[in-house]
């Protein structure tokens, strides 16, 4: 039967819902500021990968307890969401537990249900105490670990925290219920079982609780929901699509840019034609920057992995120039670029928490540019890769952090060759001698004199 | 009794075309093979294998120039690109099929960018080239120096493990040896970068705290133990971090640094 309380969950969710379309659209409209790229090649491929990485989590394995409490987690996040939709049907038509006619398999899933969310809890617990007692270094410290990411973090720990306690308030009191009414329980509930009679016998005062926790449950998670595009939980929805968008070819091969070729190819042979350039909408040629100076310099994958990248840290934590001090950390190289795409974009988010700075000083000397070269990524971080693709390794939604770090330096070297003193001059070495070294190409083959190998007889 | 030895004379692709001939595998000996003293040592080892077994090899000589890639890791797109197309202006006017080379990084950029740009071969490193040639027997790692329970320890190249995968080429021709093989807690997938990648081979460091090829030598140091040891290695670039750290630890003396190609060289007794 459909009642007030029907009309105004309907209300809620849709708003909820629509909220969140809202902010979707923006996210996506940021993303796409960026230069396009194909990527649509071998979807089976894909597929795979993205089964293996993203919903099968094995890049997190490398590191065996947080990917077992993540497992928890994630295994919650989509168990209870069966739950979610549950609550979404008997919302909107006044039903109780609508799925219950499943019968053993509902019995199942409940089972499950209440186990994971006690897992959950235990969980988060740990991941709070790893971040705020036993301080992991990659989650505490950082120079990109400012106020904002360490509170996002520890915010939504707890509010995930809340939320399972929330589900076992309205399956302890609807269980006590039903076993006052004598009726038979659709489902199966260990842990609420076990805390059967903490909000007493009253039924009455029971059904307000259930209906509370219910209530509660469901627009925490309207909420939380709302939060996500604020926050680096995000990744609960970009891992997929940023896994299944990701490279498929060896880690080593850097992109080539076609445009250089032709200036190439119409340098040695004055007959060869380059191809027209591309026209923008009003018919005038694109002038494509060669590097990437700002946010609209990188592709729409590239800003998509600044969206999904949830500050794990592994990347800065297996960084070689990270690990001996210097500046660079490929963590700040992805969260630099969502601020700035947030910066330069609209605000795709109710709230811009990510242009939270914090006080103190930082070792980072950023400019006053509105660019994320300079603006916010500074050269010193750049010239300290090794290009040696352990963040890329170690990331696992495949974030490219490289081919960020890449495009910046191509910019400073190739639009305002800036490179440092002795990078230039390995550059005058290739160009003079056909090596980064000042030796004379004639001598190249000087390694071959007096050469013996013992003879075969 | 005097040892039978005799002179190489290593074909070059000039005069393999001007007698009609093609080489089986082109290898592409690479600057630091060409030019650095410590890196000859490891081209000169690598052909007297090629000589040993009898492949038709050749190389460019003077007519090698660099592929590339430390500009192009550096930014310099315009510089790579203009290397690399002459480069392949020159390969395939030689018609050249196959290379092998000893240097990850040579490797890297003639195997996975040279193709954008017009230059399609079979490459190989040298790791799985030595690797094919024992397990097909060719190379039976004895008769010179016995490597028996000597401790080595392989170092990952970056642009041979991570950037290509590559990570049981090298340690199956180091398990040929029979040596008491170690691994160090960042190995494959996982391991730490001598810190010369990148083009950092060719500036400064930035500011920080530690170089990092001592980050990666006390951990090699840490894995062999105390008492002699190997640092294993399949790239120029690890060669020369690696070295300089074992020297700036002041254990040149008992922790030695050889690349894969030398220490089959050696088992072999093709050089000393």
């Amino acid at each position: 039967m459909i009642q007030l309380e029907n009309i105004i969950f309907l209300i809620v969710a849709g708003l909820g819902i629509g909220l969140f379309v809202w902010q979707i659209r923006k996210i996506r409209k940021n993303v796409l500021m960026g230069r396009d790229v194909d990527l649509t090649d071998n979807p089976s491929e894909r597929i795979n990968k993205t089964l293996l990485v993203a919903f099968g989590q094995q890049k997190m394995f490398k590191r065996m307890l947080p990917a077992v409490l993540h497992l928890f987690v994630y295994v919650g996040f989509l168990v209870i969401n069966i739950e979610v939709i549950e609550i979404l049907i008997d919302g909107v038509f006044g039903t109780h537990r609508v799925l219950a006619f499943l019968g053993p398999l509902y019995s199942g899933l409940m089972f499950i249900n209440e186990v994971l969310a006690a897992l959950v809890i235990v969980a988060c617990v740990i991941f709070l105490w790893r971040r705020n007692v036993t301080k992991l270094p990659r989650l505490a410290s950082g120079v990109e670990m400012r106020a904002w990411p360490k509170l996002d973090a520890n915010f939504i720990l707890i509010t995930e925290i809340v939320l399972m306690f929330a589900l076992f308030t309205f399956n302890i009191a609807g269980l006590k219920l039903v076993q006052l009414e004598g009726g038979e329980v659709a489902g199966s509930y260990p842990i609420s079982q076990m805390f059967v009679n903490i909000f007493g016998d009253n039924p009455a005062s029971l059904h307000i609780i259930e209906r509370a926790g219910w209530w509660f449950h469901i627009i925490g998670i309207l909420a939380f929901m709302n939060y996500l595009p604020s926050s680096k939980h995000f990744h609960i929805i970009m891992a997929f699509p940023n896994v299944y968008y990701s490279k498929l070819w060896p880690k080593g091969k850097f992109t080539t840019n076609p445009a250089i070729t032709h200036e190439i190819k119409a340098m040695l042979d004055p007959s060869y034609q380059p191809p027209a350039p591309e026209m923008d909408a009003e018919g005038n040629p694109i002038i494509q920057r060669f590097g990437a100076k700002d946010v609209e310099d990188l592709t729409w994958k590239q800003l998509m992995d600044s969206y999904t990248c949830t500050e794990c840290g592994r990347c800065t934590s297996v960084c070689p120039a990270n690990l001996t001090g210097k500046l660079l950390s490929p963590r700040k190289i992805v969260m630099d670029t969502r601020d700035r795409m947030e910066e330069k974009g609209e605000h795709p988010a109710i709230f811009a928490p990510n242009h939270y700075k914090e006080l103190g000083v930082e070792r980072v000397e950023t400019t006053d540019e509105k660019t994320l070269l300079r603006g916010y990524i500074t050269p010193e971080e750049l010239w300290a890769c090794t290009t040696c693709n352990a963040c890329v390794e170690s990331c696992p939604v495949n974030i490219d952090q490289l081919s960020t770090i890449m495009d910046l330096r191509r910019y400073l070297v190739l639009e305002e060759s800036a490179a440092p003193a002795s990078v230039n001059a390995m550059f005058t070495n290739i160009e003079n001698n056909g090596a980064p070294w000042a030796f004379s190409p004639s001598d190249r083959f000087n390694w071959a004199e007096d050469l013996y190998v013992p003879s075969k007889n | 009794m005097e040892e039978n030895k005799r002179l190489v004379k290593v074909p070059t692709m000039a005069e393999m075309a001007a007698n009609g001939e093609e080489p089986e595998v082109l290898f592409w000996v690479g600057c630091a093979g060409s030019f650095d003293d410590r890196y000859k040592r490891v081209t000169r080892a690598f052909v007297q294998i090629l000589e040993h077994v009898g492949v038709k090899y050749a190389v460019l000589g003077t007519e090698e120039s660099c592929t590339g890639e430390p500009a192009k890791r550096a930014g310099n797109e315009f510089l790579f690109q203009m290397q690399a197309i002459t480069n392949i202006e020159v390969l395939n006017a030689y018609n050249i099929k196959k290379i092998v080379t000893a240097c990850p990084h040579c490797f890297n950029t003639l195997k996975n960018e040279y193709p954008d740009l017009g230059g399609n071969y079979e490459v190989i490193h040298h790791s799985t080239f030595l690797q094919q040639l024992i397990n097909e027997g060719k190379v039976k790692v004895q008769g010179g120096e016995a490597f028996k329970g000597q401790r080595i320890t392989f170092h990952d190249s970056c642009y041979l493990g991570r950037a290509n995968d590559i990570y049981e080429a090298p340690r199956d021709v180091l398990a040929a040896l029979d040596a008491d093989l170690v691994e160090m807690k960042r190995s494959r997938a996982n391991g730490l970068c001598c810190g010369a990648g990148g083009a950092q081979m060719f500036k400064e460091p930035e500011p920080g705290n530690k170089d990092i090829n001592i980050e990666r030598t006390e951990e090699a140091l840490a894995t062999l133990g105390t008492g002699n040891g190997v640092i294993a290695t399949a790239c120029p670039f690890c060669m020369v971090m690696m070295s300089d750290g074992v020297k700036n630890k002041e254990q040149e003396e008992s922790v030695k640094v050889f690349d894969i190609a030398e220490l089959i060289a050696q088992a072999e007794g093709l050089s000393k």
